[in-house]
């Protein structure tokens, strides 16, 4: 089913065999102002497993990670060329409303970002702007026990959510993510502001998620994703004949093969640390 | 400074580290500080005397009789300004009905949905308009509503003050939606909000605190005006009954009682002037409060 790259500095993308598909690019280009960013990629994101992009700073690892979500909309002057198919549906076809979109497809960013609400009002929000009928006080105590917090923070509820520290900020923008239990949960370095024992717990976390939710983490730490995921993704920034730099992807495989046995040389590379 | 060691590395570690009040560092330092202090109390020193003066005199004014009186006419003893304080409410109420709505919601337009060319021209809109002297805002309502509706009336007040009041929440308005960080509609965005409910729910309320500054401001600015209204809202005796009408207010009571040689009507109008400043006062507490209790 996956499709074939013409270019030979590119590895193939394999899509690991016996999982469903839940999210497919192809030929996937991403331009900023005319500048490209991110070409061609092609890729198979399998159902309720844990997916990492990896590699070196600039490489459109966090722009391919908002083009799943739409979120690139967002942005000025940011323009997607090629498909996004989500079970089977182009999520740019012009008939599709982004909101939507986003309804099925959750984030997270790199900083922690609650809004300045109270805690409750964190995890209702977004089930009140999408009229679920549901009971509102469970809604938030299950989704803040999913994420582990609920221990920390179920006397003070009612507080600002922007109260809570660093790494319990992180968690209750999770918490807020999976509520309305989205199919897909995009997380954008969920760890890179986070102290080491924080972000231990937030991976333990994405390894219980995977079990509902299908993840797609972007982290430039190695070794994290090595722990955390099933599948990595490795890409890589070039140079193009205009002087600007752009992201592809080099190589896409279990997590194991990819640390153990990487086949590109560009992959054996950067996982030995010659660049990064 | 001398020092008589070998390296300049001891040299310097020599010498104490105490304050040496001769050196001519410290005594520019201190010249400084006294001069710029002398210029705050220059500076503090008007706001002080204005207050001083109209709590001084305009507060022996003080009784009942002040507030719930007629507006006295030449020569008449007492009486008081109960109509023009009435009528002060309802000119400067009519004028944040009309530009406050429009304002925050111009502001949210330029922050929130206007691309980057057109925002530059409406906000250099917007600081002209600003600078507009107050007698020719007030003409332009004389030749919108007066002479349109044929009569002098508080909305014709209103309406001047208004334009007056525009520019100033449109800009507080604009800079607190400014300050709402992009991460936080990210968020919101995120979690499958359209851009209505995103700037309706999260944007607005977070810079809720800044924009009631803001249009505090305006409406403070707007109470004490004087040149709009002379020829909108005018002046009269009564007790406001019909907007539609001339209505007195405390700043043209000022202007008119402040010049006349009676000397009752003189001590009417340092007393209005204290009620204005405390009008102004009390409407910046109330709006304090009204920030911080706020929960959303």
């Amino acid at each position: 089913m996956s499709t074939q790259n013409q270019s030979k500095n590119h590895q193939n993308t394999q899509k690991p065999s016996e999982t469903t598909t839940v999210l497919q690019t192809e030929k996937l280009s991403v331009y900023y102002s005319d500048t490209l960013a991110l070409r061609d990629v092609y890729m198979e994101i399998p159902k309720q497993q844990v997916t990492a992009l990896i590699g070196p700073s600039g490489c459109g690892k966090s722009t391919l990670l908002r083009c799943f979500n739409r979120l690139n909309d967002l942005i000025d002057k940011c323009r997607v060329e090629g498909k996004v198919l989500y079970r089977d549906k182009n999520l740019y076809s012009p008939k599709i409303d982004p909101v939507e979109v986003r309804r099925r497809i959750g984030m997270v960013f790199q900083k922690p970002n609650p809004f300045p609400k109270s805690i409750y009002e964190n995890i209702a929000y977004g089930a009140r702007i999408q009229n679920r009928k549901e009971n509102m006080d469970e809604l938030v105590e299950r989704s803040l026990q999913r994420s582990g917090l609920w221990g920390e923070v179920k006397d003070k509820l009612k507080e600002s959510g922007l109260s809570l520290s660093g790494g319990q900020q992180q968690r209750l923008c999770i918490a807020r993510a999976i509520a309305l239990k989205p199919e897909v949960v995009l997380m954008d370095e969920p760890c890179s502001s986070l102290d080491p024992i924080s972000t231990g717990r937030v991976e333990e976390l994405i390894k219980e998620l995977k079990e509902e939710y299908t993840i797609i983490i972007v982290t430039h730490n190695m070794q994290q994703a090595s722990r955390v995921s099933d599948f990595t993704a490795f890409f890589n920034a070039e140079e193009s004949d205009k002087g600007n730099r752009f992201g592809y992807l080099v190589e896409y495989d279990e997590t194991g093969r990819i640390f153990g046995n990487p086949q590109a040389q560009a992959t054996k590379e950067y996982l030995s640390g010659k660049f990064g | 400074m001398t020092s008589t060691s070998q390296t300049r590395h001891s040299a310097n570690t020599d010498e104490s580290m105490e304050f040496s009040y001769g050196t001519r560092r410290t005594l520019i330092g201190a010249v400084l500080t006294v001069l710029a202090f002398i210029m705050l109390a220059i500076a503090i020193l008007p706001l002080g005397l204005v207050l001083g003066y109209v709590i001084i005199r305009g507060g022996s004014q003080f009784n009942l009789e002040l507030f719930t009186g007629q507006i006295p006419v030449a020569l008449q003893e007492g009486g008081g300004v109960g109509p023009a304080i009435v009528g002060t409410l309802i000119v400067v109420g009519i004028a944040s009905v009309l530009s406050i709505p429009f304002g925050i919601l111009a502001a949210v337009y330029l922050s929130e949905f206007s691309s980057d060319r057109i925002v530059k021209w409406i906000r250099f809109a917007t600081n002209i308009l600003s600078g507009v002297p107050s007698i020719i805002v007030g003409l332009f309502a004389y030749g919108v509503i007066v002479v349109n509706t044929n009569q002098f009336s508080a909305v014709a007040g209103g309406f001047a003050l208004a334009i007056l009041m525009l520019p100033i929440v449109l800009r507080t308005a604009d800079e607190a939606l400014q300050l709402v960080p992009q991460e936080v509609r990210w968020a919101s965005t995120g979690v499958g909000a359209s851009n209505f409910q995103t700037v309706l729910q999260v944007v607005l309320p977070s810079a809720m605190g800044a924009i009631v500054t803001g249009t505090t401001l305006a409406i403070a600015r707007a109470s004490g005006e004087t040149a709009p209204l002379i020829f909108t809202a005018l002046f009269s005796k009564f007790w406001p009954t019909n907007i539609w009408e001339p209505i007195p207010t405390l700043s043209i009571l000022v202007y008119k009682f402040a010049t006349v040689p009676y000397e009752n009507q003189q001590e009417i109008a340092w007393a209005a002037s204290l009620i204005l400043v405390l009008l102004v006062l009390i409407t910046s507490i109330l709006s304090r409060l009204a920030t911080i209790k706020s929960i959303y």
